[in-house]
């Protein structure tokens, strides 16, 4: 299995740059060679699932080689029980967003697949990376293809967007490389475990979680910095609002429990309110503000927002649960929600999106006014769209309700009024995706332009199915799932209440 | 005990001046007899002389460890040796880029060419200076070519008003020097640098820290750092734009080199009042570059601007006043001049007879009218805003990491804060660039296939050294320590 995780990461990458260079008077065979290419990537990463020893909280699947000899940076690979997971997730959103792009793109598609596949690289090489360095190193290459993205192929307001998108995104990651290369200074490597083992003061720890919150919030994003990402999604095309929600939403999450819980345990520890409170008022305020919205793109990405603050509850409702049962029973309860919900929005948001991509290519409007009885028109869409409508709700039974429940469970654990405030995003996110579903679907048909709707063609129904296949088998069936995760998980609690001030 | 009797032994580390001083010779002799029929045999001469004049460099400039000539005037070392094969390969392709530009301006003459070797002589002799003479003399050396460049476009107004600022404000910047050298002497009785350092010891007298004042002064006026930095958008605008290219490249490394060898290592011994006041200026220089910056529409003037918060990061390297802090800022030096020849180079080759590129709306489209230039010029504004997987974002880290370890923790605060604030100028070029629709009475630019593949390596090494920048972050930190 030597060799994997390099293959995953440069294939895509190599893949983009062929399709590049081919440029758009070949786009078909440059199509081909973008599916190709994703579903090659998904291919291989499969056999890691297959061979993925789930009884070990150690990377995997390492490779170790010397990058930098002057700052003693690696190029150093692996997975571990967390990282893995959203791997494949990666890998295998990109092959929808590929095909769902696949004619609706009339301007420079060569660059436009080339964009998605050099993102997909980029992307697994920030979950794959075990050395900080290099974790940086892909994680501020990413926003150069979004950018792109967002700036090319977005709507009317593309450009204000893209660049609020790559600012926010860029302020809070030069505070990062700030506290890695403290880090690295104290450590004399950029190694995320030696990181994890360096002891820090409390200030020291303090000022280190301050520069990570910085980075990884404003990618999760959460309230009060989440303002960059309704734009960047309304402006966006539908493959990058799918990559951004389906993926790089993720980041922020997997940057909290990899760099947040085990470099700074007592940090997190002392300042964990802070993240409870803003997450709480993510799930909240901002299932209030999804209500409201007109613009179906919108609504979603305040119902990403919502979504994604119970993974940042799950993830640091650890620390109350410690302090009011006094024991580690159940304490991984709240970060295997955060992590099987970070799966699932993966999936359904980035269904969600395509489904309102079908509708825009057809209609070229977003408002959710000029819809109305699509049902009558598109019944075989109808059906997807309140499939994955009633998963973004937490139905049992789909993905959603998996992650949901968990954290909702584990904050019970910790205190009655945390769950109590989580739970009203059962009733709010209810509201605001039916409500959307009623305005867009059902109902008599609501003009002529809805009246002339064909249904899904075979493509689209495809892409539709397989996410659908997906998000019924993580909902009925997340045993495997969670198995992978379960060792890693563990060590991560460990770690997350082991305190690391130097005595 | 430095030699007296002069042998072959004794100047052959010398060769590449006492080379380019006869080449320089021979070009004007040359330039003079081939009259205005072969007008262009001088410039291929002159970049076959800088071939031949690097092949010397490798042959004979090497020197196995540092060697001190001409009577404790001039050093030899592995610094120099390496900095004027880079002032070669600088300039050679600062000239590929400018040919169809000064010809289609009427202003591709000899003199132009011997104007910049005689200003890349001034840089050698800055590399190699061990004593405040040499120092001076390189300086001058140096400056005088390029006043004189900056006005040879004689019919152009702008051009004339932005010479004559230069060499005003620059004699200032060389008074100061003076001034400040002849402090210094007065205190310790030398002009030999090494001598100096000798002698100098904390806490320096009210003597010293005047001629110290006065040298930060005249460095920060060279280098372009707030609040001395009132010619730099100036010049940068006015002078013909391979002009330009010329002054916000080579002359660098001699700047470079005469911080290095006067403040850090000369004066080294009143290294806490000189980081001190660096350190205050770099602050001016990061806040005023960055922020005037975003208000600029002219793209030269813009790029004035983004040099002088580039100059605030070389200053930090200085500020860390540590062997590993100059070995950042020579970093940041040689990447912030490859990426400045790029961009330059872009607006040389967008520019035609009778229209200079050089406001940003000119930019708008380009992706349409020339993918291959838009593309370069893409990765050269993402590589100086400090972007991953673009070289520009290790010269960052390098200076960071610097300031890090002699514990600037509010240095690196604000420079974090500041490159943030940059990498808005650097995305709206690419936003006029990639996301605008063209204009349509821009003609796509043509030029030779040799430059833009010249372009292209330039691009290409951006990314490349970004990638894998391990050899020369090695190469620069065996060069200082």
């Amino acid at each position: 299995m030597q060799g994997f995780l390099s293959f995953l990461i440069w294939l895509p990458i190599a893949a983009g740059i062929v399709v590049l260079v081919l440029g758009d008077r070949h786009i078909g065979a440059g199509r081909w060679i973008a599916l190709v290419a994703s579903i090659v990537t998904l291919l291989i990463s499969l056999p890691l699932l297959a061979h993925f020893n789930s009884g070990t909280p150690d990377f995997q699947f390492v490779e170790n080689l010397p990058w930098i000899a002057r700052f003693h940076a690696n190029y150093a690979l692996g997975v571990d029980g967390i990282s893995l997971p959203l791997v494949v997730l990666t890998a295998f959103i990109t092959i929808p967003v590929i095909v769902a792009a696949w004619t609706v793109i009339e301007a420079r598609p060569a660059q436009y697949f080339a964009a998605f596949l050099i993102m997909e690289g980029l992307m697994i090489g920030v979950f794959s990376s075990t050395d900080a360095l290099l974790f940086y190193f892909f994680w501020e290459a990413m926003l150069i293809p979004m950018f792109l993205i967002i700036g090319i192929w977005g709507g009317p307001r593309r450009v204000y967007a893209t660049i609020k998108f790559f600012l926010y995104t860029f302020l809070g990651s030069v505070f990062m490389l700030v506290a890695l290369i403290y880090m690295y200074v104290k450590a004399g490597d950029y190694s995320i475990a030696s990181f994890q083992a360096l002891p820090l003061t409390l200030v020291e720890q303090r000022w280190i979680f301050i520069a990570f919150f910085l980075a990884f919030a404003v990618k999760v994003p959460m309230w009060p910095v989440h303002t960059w990402l309704p734009d960047a999604h309304v402006e966006a095309p539908t493959g990058g609002s799918v990559i951004l929600a389906a993926i790089m939403l993720k980041m922020g999450g997997y940057g909290f429990l990899r760099f947040n819980l085990p470099i700074t345990p007592d940090a997190s520890r002392q300042l964990d309110l802070i993240i409870i409170a803003l997450s709480l008022i993510a799930v909240v305020y901002i299932g209030f503000v999804a209500l409201v919205q007109q613009d179906m793109k919108k609504l979603i990405a305040y119902s990403s927002i919502a979504h994604m603050g119970f993974v940042t509850l799950g993830a640091f409702i650890v620390y109350q649960i410690v302090r009011s049962t006094g024991g580690l029973q159940g304490a991984g309860m709240g970060l295997d929600g955060a992590m099987v919900q970070m799966i699932s929005h993966g999936l359904v948001s980035g269904a969600l999106f395509l489904c309102v991509g079908v509708l825009y290519d057809r209609m070229h409007s977003r408002q959710i006014a000029d819809y109305g009885g699509v049902i009558n028109t598109m019944p075989i869409f109808a059906a997807f769209m309140v499939l994955f409508a009633l998963a973004n709700t937490g139905l049992p039974g789909t993905s959603g309700f998996v992650g949901e429940f968990l954290v909702i469970l584990a904050s019970f654990k910790a205190s009655f009024w945390y769950s109590l405030l989580a739970a009203t995003t059962l009733i709010l996110g209810a509201a605001y995706t039916l409500w959307l579903v009623k305005r867009v679907v059902f109902g008599p048909v609501g003009n002529s332009k809805v009246a002339a709707l064909t249904d899904l063609n075979g493509r689209e129904f495809g892409v539709l199915a397989v996410l659908a296949v997906a998000v019924l088998l993580v909902g009925i069936w997340p045993a495997p799932l969670l198995k992978i995760m379960q060792p890693t998980i563990h060590h991560l609690v460990d770690q997350a209440v082991a305190s690391k001030i130097p005595l | 005990m430095p030699e007296t009797t002069m042998t072959w032994q004794s100047i052959t580390p010398a060769i590449p001046e006492i080379y380019l001083v006869g080449a320089i010779c021979l070009l004007l002799l040359v330039d003079a007899f081939a009259g205005q029929t072969r007008r262009g045999l001088t410039p291929t001469l002159t970049l076959i002389a800088l071939a031949v004049g690097a092949a010397l460099t490798v042959m004979y400039g090497k020197v196995p460890q540092q060697t001190i000539l001409f009577d404790g005037m001039y050093v030899a070392d592995e610094l120099a040796y390496v900095l004027k094969l880079f002032g070669f390969l600088f300039v050679a392709f600062g000239l590929l880029y400018s040919r169809d530009y000064l010809e289609e301006r009427g202003i591709l003459r000899g003199e132009y060419y011997v104007l910049v070797l005689t200003a890349l002589l001034g840089i050698f002799v800055l590399v190699s200076a061990n004593s405040m003479l040499t120092v001076y003399i390189g300086v001058e050396l140096l400056a005088l070519s390029v006043y004189a460049m900056a006005a040879f476009d004689r019919d152009s107004g702008i051009a004339a008003e932005s010479a004559m600022k230069y060499f005003v404000l620059g004699a200032i910047g060389s008074g100061a020097l003076l001034y400040g050298m002849s402090m210094i002497y007065g205190m310790t009785g030398t002009l030999d640098l090494q001598e100096i350092a000798g002698r100098l010891h904390e806490p320096p007298n009210l003597g010293v820290t005047i001629g110290l004042v006065f040298i930060v002064v005249a460095v920060a006026f060279k280098l372009g750092a707030v609040p001395f930095h009132m010619w730099l958008p100036d010049v940068y605008q006015g002078a013909p734009t391979s002009v330009t290219l010329f002054i916000g490249t080579a002359p660098k490394i001699a700047y470079f080199a005469l911080t290095l060898r006067l403040l850090a290592h000369g004066l080294g011994g009143t290294v806490v009042e000189w980081s001190q006041m660096l350190g205050a200026l770099a602050v001016l220089t990061l806040v005023v570059g960055n922020v005037v910056a975003i208000v600029q529409t002219n793209l030269k003037r813009m790029l004035a601007y983004s040099t002088i918060s580039n100059v605030g990061f070389i200053v930090l390297g200085f500020t860390a006043g540590t062997p590993d802090g100059y070995t950042a800022a020579l970093y940041y030096t040689l990447i912030y001049i490859l990426v400045a020849l790029g961009s330059f180079g872009v607006i040389l080759i967008a520019s035609r007879k009778g229209f200079e590129a050089d406001h940003l709306d000119h930019y708008k489209g380009m992706y349409k009218r020339d993918p291959l230039l838009a593309l370069a010029m893409m990765m050269l504004m993402f590589s100086t805003a400090g972007v991953p997987p673009f070289v520009g974002f290790w010269a960052k880290l390098r200076i960071f990491q610097a300031l890090w370890e002699t514990n600037h923790v509010w240095l690196v605060i604000i420079s974090a804060g500041m490159s943030v604030v940059g990498a808005f100028y650097y995305l709206r070029v690419i936003k006029l660039m990639y996301f605008d629709a063209p204009p349509a009475e821009y003609p796509p630019p043509q030029h030779s296939a040799g430059v833009r593949a010249a372009l292209g390596i330039n691009a290409l090494a951006v990314l490349v050294l970004g990638v894998a920048p391990g050899p020369l972050l090695d190469l620069c930190a065996r060069l200082i320590h």
